[in-house]
């Protein structure tokens, strides 16, 4: 790190960013301060709309139309950013300043090869010759691990993986040599295992190159494995700023605590340790109160101290540490922990779900001469291979895995939107497996619900939410008279803790987490005995999903009702599952109690898989393993295992020969492996 | 059937009126879309006043080849638009015609939506068969050329007001079909659709309630452009001959008969084009101002 008597790389000083609209100046940031030393990294964590990516933005002095910098300063290197002019801008932009985005194949021209998109910007920045900057290119993809760039070079973008695309437009930024990078979320939209790849890459190049990094991400584990520092925002402002074993360890900022509170460590326990989610929703930016931003949401909040002025920022006794709040020294410096849940868990009942060896191949045509004549017309994605679980009353089963794992697949097949190919699926007594919805009865159809992941999807936007709610009160006959539809409507929307009168609104008048509420109160409608909720909390913010996920659990609770929870999300799965299904390609790779799973003996998948997902605790060692290489086709999975392509503890030839024994380590813990149980030498658990 | 009858009384004619009033409103910041607005209510004005404000009969005739401001010799009154070879009053005329315009086209476009909006919701719902012959039959009916198809049909079932409206919607159909078609396919994916079905719903209920509603947006532009092709249709008839048989005052009619003395009496021509121009002006500027709200949001 550069010493810090020499001018910063980046100076950030009472930053304030406004977008006019036709509802008059809405402000976007307040008074934003942030000083960037070179080769330093700074994550900026915060929930969506907290004015985290207009910061970013700013420092690329690009903010539409309609945005402006209302006041403060931005210097890089000493330069008044806001007073250079177009042309000395576009020199800084991609030379000296880079950013990369969320969406790798956003970022990426999907009509130009890799190579011509890579290859401009040296040739645009330094003038160099094509050939010149095709060296340089090669160099950039095989520093950042990308394999064979030749070949990449004249590849375009839709012909690579979304981890290749990210690792590309990462090599896109640093072709220009810049002094600071500027992350925008960048592996939001990849797998655990790619992100964890993806994150070790810009670390490792922020220290092969010196370069420093503003990393913005709502995720407190990635910012803890990749910065040095931190800043925590909240509706505009930055709520606390420090080093990140202050920050982690001793959040100061009620907002801080709240936001460590709802993050489901490996810690917390679902009945024991429950998550604490924050109450109320983020103000909009032209309804937030008087003082303190987050007054309203605030356990510790002051009548006549808290809601008075703008808080300025306060330095703590700790170097760098900077905390807005009036109160904080009165107040613990700890995370947030939840009281333990009052109720007993419910007692786990009878088998109501059971699978056995269930299959789902699509059909893929091919009608092209070759293919006729190689006898390959009609070749088939296995969705789903062998797939065998069990459900119980009252329980929570999770499937967990990485995209194109077959998870929604199963899920289609169990709610009667598909039919199985083959294998038995039996729910409370009949086999389901090849009835679709429509010859399924309304008793059936009643008691096996879903709640959708996209909180946007889930409402029809035409029709208001009691019409939604009511709909399905009445066709399941739960009840018929109006009144008491409407009663029943009212009921459900105090058991998701929303108000009456939000019977008569629109989708578009809710929030995503609210949204989202009303899909929970809309499967449960009909009294289900089980609910399928499919990535019901990855698309909603930290605060808001801790929230839905606790409500989910007490209204299953409630019900005695089983929950198949289908996720990517180790830490969410490790929190509220009571037993666990770990599927790749299609496959079981590993199933028993959450405990059994989250424990050696690991099947290696798994072991990968908990080695790659960020844990926001400092405490917690984690082992790195690395996942090479990428998920291969579903059209054509390896004959073998179908995870030795990939698998850092691949034994010998046998694992690419023979489809991989289902060995029992304990009673019903499964571990579909060649590794014989008893040889494992695996490190002990991370979680 | 209930099932449908439920859900659409679930909105309730309060609230469509609040919305037809707050829609206006909106409209109002779009100049472009006013001044359509202000053209197509000129005209249904006309349309409704006709009897009290036309100066004579519109098929009586009178003085022929009079020029525009030329005074009625027998009678009282001024040709303030001259008259036809017939010696009929051409502003008479006009005003009568835009009753039989704007009865007409209206009644045509929402009978091709009707077929249209159908067709395009199985197709694209159902997909598989259905959607491979309704679409092929779409594919044949739209490689006619229009005027020929036009005159086939009209000359099959002969020309009468209804028949116009059925040749319209045999023409008009498949394109519309098309969109929805288009809409419906990409809304069938949505999460709501998979939860009507997962409760049990009719494939027409699912349809009608959960996909059509939500398609709305780009259908009501799409009207607003039909309306003005179908105007120009009709009038096209008209000049064909297919049109409402004679003596019936037809725009598209009027500009026939004058065709062959259209130079020495350019009036008689002229003016009924005005009038078709001008309206089909107004569905397109209408169109435009509904999409630009549109897309505002």
């Amino acid at each position: 790190m550069t010493a810090s008597t020499e001018t910063p790389l980046l100076e950030i000083e009472g930053l304030c960013i406004s977008y006019f609209t036709r509802a008059g100046e809405i402000p976007a940031v307040i008074d934003f301060s942030l000083t960037l030393q070179g080769g330093e990294s700074v994550g900026l964590v915060g929930e969506s709309g907290c004015g985290k990516s207009t910061v970013a933005m700013a420092i690329m002095q690009y903010m539409g139309r309609n945005g402006a910098i209302s006041a403060g300063s931005i210097r890089f290197k000493g330069r008044e950013l806001s007073a250079l002019g177009r042309n000395e801008l576009r020199q800084l932009r991609g030379a000296e300043v880079a950013m990369i985005y969320q969406e790798p194949m956003a970022a990426l021209n999907p009509s130009l090869t890799i190579g011509a998109q890579l290859t401009e910007v040296p040739i645009v920045h330094e003038g160099i010759s094509r050939s010149a900057a095709k060296t340089r290119a090669l160099e950039m993809l095989s520093s950042v691990r990308l394999p064979d760039p030749e070949r990449l070079l004249a590849a375009y973008p839709h012909q690579i993986s979304g981890g290749q695309q990210q690792r590309a437009v990462i090599a896109m930024a640093l072709l220009g040599k810049p002094s600071l990078l500027l992350l925008d979320e960048p592996t939001t939209a990849l797998d655990v295992t790619v992100e964890a790849s993806i994150v070790k890459l810009i670390a490792d190049i922020s220290r092969e190159f010196g370069t420093a990094l503003l990393y913005i991400s709502h995720n407190m584990g990635l910012i803890l494995e990749t910065c040095e520092r931190v800043c925590v925002m909240y509706s505009g402002e930055a709520v606390e700023i420090g080093d990140i074993e202050d920050v982690f360890r001793h959040p100061s900022h009620p907002y801080t605590q709240g936001l460590f509170g709802c993050i489901p460590l490996p810690s917390c326990d679902k009945n024991a340790r429950p998550l604490v989610p924050i109450r109320g929703q983020l103000p909009l930016p032209h309804e937030r109160p008087q003082g303190c931003f987050f007054g309203p949401r605030c356990d510790s909040f002051r009548e006549g101290l808290c809601d008075q002025d703008l808080i300025p920022m306060a330095a703590s006794e700790r170097t760098r540490h900077l905390v807005r709040c009036v109160r904080w020294r009165d107040l613990p410096s700890e995370r947030r922990v939840g009281k333990a849940r009052p109720k007993t868990p419910a007692q786990i009942g009878e088998e109501v779900l059971r699978a056995e060896g269930l299959q789902k191949y699509y059909p893929v045509h091919d009608r092209s001469l070759s293919a006729l004549i190689r006898g390959q017309a009609v070749r088939y994605v296995k969705a789903n291979e062998a797939l065998s679980l069990r459900a119980q009353a009252s329980e929570t089963v999770a499937i967990v895995g990485e995209s194109g794992c077959g998870k929604s697949t199963f899920a289609k097949v169990l709610m009667g939107l598909e039919t199985a190919t083959g294998g038995e699926l039996v729910f409370a007594g009949d086999d389901i497996s090849s009835r679709p919805v429509k010859k399924r009865s309304q008793k059936q159809l009643g008691s096996l619900q879903i709640v959708f992941q996209n909180p946007n999807d889930t409402l029809n936007p035409s029709h208001t939410v009691g019409a939604q709610i009511g709909r399905v009160i009445r066709k399941f006959g739960v009840e018929r008279k109006p009144g008491k539809v409407r009663d029943r409507v009212y009921d459900l929307l105090d058991t998701v803790k929303l108000p009456r009168d939000f019977y008569k609104r629109r989708p578009r008048q809710l929030s995503g987490g609210q949204k989202q509420r009303i899909g929970i109160a809309r499967a449960f409608a009909g009294n289900p005995k089980m609910v399928v909720a499919d990535e019901p909390i990855s698309a909603l913010d930290v605060s808001v999903a801790a929230a839905v996920t606790e409500l989910l659990m007490d209204i299953q609770q409630d019900h005695g009702t089983t929950l198949l929870f289908i996720s990517h999300d180790l830490s969410v799965v490790h929190y509220l599952a009571d037993r666990v299904v770990v599927m790749y390609l299609g496959r079981v790779m590993e199933r028993g109690t959450t405990a059994e799973v989250f424990a050696p003996p690991y099947h290696p998948y798994t072991e990968a898989l908990l080695s790659a997902v960020p844990i926001a605790d400092p405490d917690i060692q984690k082992r790195e393993i690395v996942l090479e290489g990428i998920v291969p086709s579903a059209l054509n999975p390896p004959k073998g295992c179908c995870f030795a392509t990939r698998c850092p503890r691949k034994i010998g030839p046998i694992c690419d020969e023979e489809p991989p024994p289902f060995r029992e380590a304990a009673p019903k813990h499964v571990i579909s492996c060649h590794i014989p149980l008893g040889e494992d030498k695996r490190f002990p658990t991370p979680c | 059937m209930t099932d449908l009858v439920d859900a659409l009384d679930t909105r309730g004619m309060v609230s469509s009126a609040v919305r037809a009033v707050s829609f206006f409103k909106l409209l109002r910041e779009s100049w472009v879309g006013m001044i359509g607005t202000g053209i197509i209510g000129f005209w249904v004005v006309i349309a409704l006043l006709a009897p009290l404000i036309a100066p004579f009969d519109p098929n009586t005739p009178l003085q022929p080849f009079a020029k525009p401001l030329t005074e009625y010799v027998n009678g009282d009154g001024i040709f303030w638009l001259g008259t036809d070879h017939l010696g009929r009053d051409i502003l008479s005329r006009v005003i009568w015609g835009s009753r039989t315009v704007l009865f007409y086209a209206p009644l045509a476009t929402a009978s091709a939506y009707f077929v249209g909006i159908l067709m395009g919701l199985a197709a694209g719902y159902y997909r598989g068969r259905v959607d491979e012959f309704l679409s092929f039959l779409a594919n044949v009916i739209l490689s006619f050329p229009v005027l020929v198809l036009y005159i086939l049909v009209i000359t099959t079932i002969g020309s009468s007001g209804i028949n116009i409206v059925i040749a319209i919607t045999f023409a008009s159909a498949p394109g519309i079909m098309r969109i929805v078609r288009g809409l419906v396919l990409d809304l069938r994916n949505r999460d709501y659709v998979a939860a009507a079905q997962t409760r049990g719903e009719s494939s027409w209920y699912i349809m009608l309630v959960e996909i059509l509603p939500n398609a709305r947006g780009p259908l009501i532009v799409d009207t607003c452009l039909r309306l003005g092709y179908v105007v120009i249709t009709i009038g096209v008839l008209g000049f064909l001959g297919l049109g409402l048989p004679p003596p019936a005052p037809d725009w598209g009619g009027m500009i026939n008969e004058a065709r062959s003395i259209a130079l020495a009496f350019p009036h008689m021509t002229v003016i009924p084009c005005i009038a078709i121009s001008s309206l089909v002006l107004g569905f397109n500027l209408l169109a435009d101002g509904l999409r630009e709200i549109s897309l505002r949001d």
